[in-house]
């Protein structure tokens, strides 16, 4: 179990609020968080790969450049750490009791970035399946239209 | 005629260029030659008859479209060889010059969707039109049988949005291009191409592989690649077309 560390004033860009996180495995980081988006890059995917346990693996550069991360700090991270306390915990519930049940999985995610900053995605997430094991998982994420991302922000305001 | 069933049968997905046709047959004859072994090359007017063949097991050899890796590699038993170096399938969406639009987000409900039978092509359009709130409910598709008949929709007020394959849109003539707006091109870099081959020529495989990858060393095989606008051929393992797979299904629908 990978404990992230916690987030220091002088990683984040512009004036943030502190916030701490209680992640599922029982580890805690505390995080930064601004209002400054980083808009989604038009025409591409970010592209990530996780273990069982959710521990990145792999990654695409649009995924490094999105995060604010090098690829050194990603690699063997939980993916829990874009994690963003705007982001309801049942939503990842959700995420996971699908997935592992062999289904794919659709949703917006706010994400956290290293300096406090955030991005909107729309995130599909699938078991990848050889020989009938689930052996990784695997998550593409687009560009979410302006009006989900308003619905997405509101729903989430009443379950956080 | 029915297929010579001792003789290998190459297919080509059929989204290239007409201009292309001439230069697949060169590389069929390189490749006979190179692997000693008659093959015969069968191209299709359309991804229906070509799935048609497929289904019907009359395909040992082909460079597929990613939309049919799922199919091939899970349905009928192929395996990859090789895949086009450095040569993703990238898709530019385009409007008239004349157009108001400067950006996805600019198109709105009722707009017509100009395109051909390509496949990944079509899924990525559609991908790129999300952010503007644009699904199969409120466009409609106008299909094409070729990017220059694409361009001419647009041209003609048939259509407000094309979508192109990126090296389909960069061969429309100066003329056609100077008239459309591409309003956003794709980078995702991770969709792409692959040769394959069938069950029956599964022995093969290593054999096709070596062959292909040292295609450029050869001056006719450097001459067959630059015509056909690939830079040379890279060895595609199974766990990067299960890959592939995954990455189409996260993308449809
Ligand atoms: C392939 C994959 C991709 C994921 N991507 C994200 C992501 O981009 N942002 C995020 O907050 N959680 C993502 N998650 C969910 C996290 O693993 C985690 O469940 C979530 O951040 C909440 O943390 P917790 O479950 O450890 O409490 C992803 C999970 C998987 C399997």
């Amino acid at each position: 179990m990978t404990v992230l560390a916690d987030m220091v004033p002088e990683q984040i860009e512009g004036p943030g609020t502190e916030h701490h996180l209680t992640f599922h495995d029982g580890t805690t980081r505390r995080v930064y968080v601004t209002e400054i988006e980083t808009p989604f890059p038009d025409g591409k995917l970010i592209v990530s790969r996780t273990d069982l346990a959710g521990v990145i693996t792999d990654m695409n550069q649009a995924f490094v450049d999105m995060s604010g991360y090098s690829p050194d700090e990603l690699l063997g991270a939980p993916h829990h750490i874009l994690r963003h306390p705007d982001m309801p915990a049942p939503a990842f519930a959700d995420l996971w009791d699908t997935v592992l049940a062999g289904e794919k999985w659709h949703g917006y995610v706010k994400n956290l970035r290293r300096d406090g900053g955030f991005y909107w995605v729309y995130a599909t997430v699938i078991p990848n399946i050889r020989h009938g094991e689930i052996v990784s998982l695997t998550s593409v994420r687009r560009k979410p239209s302006r009006s989900k991302v308003e619905a997405s922000q509101a729903l989430y305001l009443t379950m956080v | 005629m029915a297929p010579d069933r001792n003789i290998a049968q190459f297919s080509v997905s059929p989204d290239f260029g007409p201009e292309l046709i001439a230069s697949w047959f060169v590389f069929n004859t390189w490749l006979q030659r190179r692997v000693g072994r008659p093959i015969h090359l069968e191209l299709f007017d359309s991804f229906t008859d070509q799935r048609a063949a497929l289904a019907a097991g009359a395909i040992d050899l082909i460079y597929a479209n990613p939309s049919d890796a799922a199919v091939l590699v899970r349905s009928y038993g192929f395996t990859p060889v090789v895949r086009p170096a450095q040569h993703p399938d990238e898709v530019v969406l385009a409007a008239p010059e004349t157009s108001a639009a400067h950006a996805v987000e600019d198109l709105g409900p009722g707009t017509r969707l100009a395109q051909t039978d390509d496949p990944d092509v079509s899924m990525i359009a559609r991908i790129m039109l999300e952010p503007a709130d644009l699904d199969a409910t409120n466009t409609t598709i106008v299909e094409l049988d070729t990017y220059v008949l694409v361009a001419k929709a647009l041209l003609d007020g048939r259509a407000e949005v094309g979508a192109f394959l990126d090296e389909a849109f960069d061969h429309l003539s100066p003329l056609v291009r100077g008239q459309l707006r591409p309003l956003v091109t794709s980078q995702i870099s991770v969709i792409h191409h692959a040769l394959m081959v069938g069950p029956r020529l599964a022995p093969h495989r290593d054999e096709l592989a070596a062959v292909l990858t040292a295609m450029g060393d050869d001056p006719a095989g450097a001459r067959v690649l630059a015509e056909l606008g690939i830079d040379g051929w890279q060895p595609m393992e199974h766990e990067e077309a299960e890959f592939l797979i995954d990455l189409m299904d996260t993308l449809a629908a």
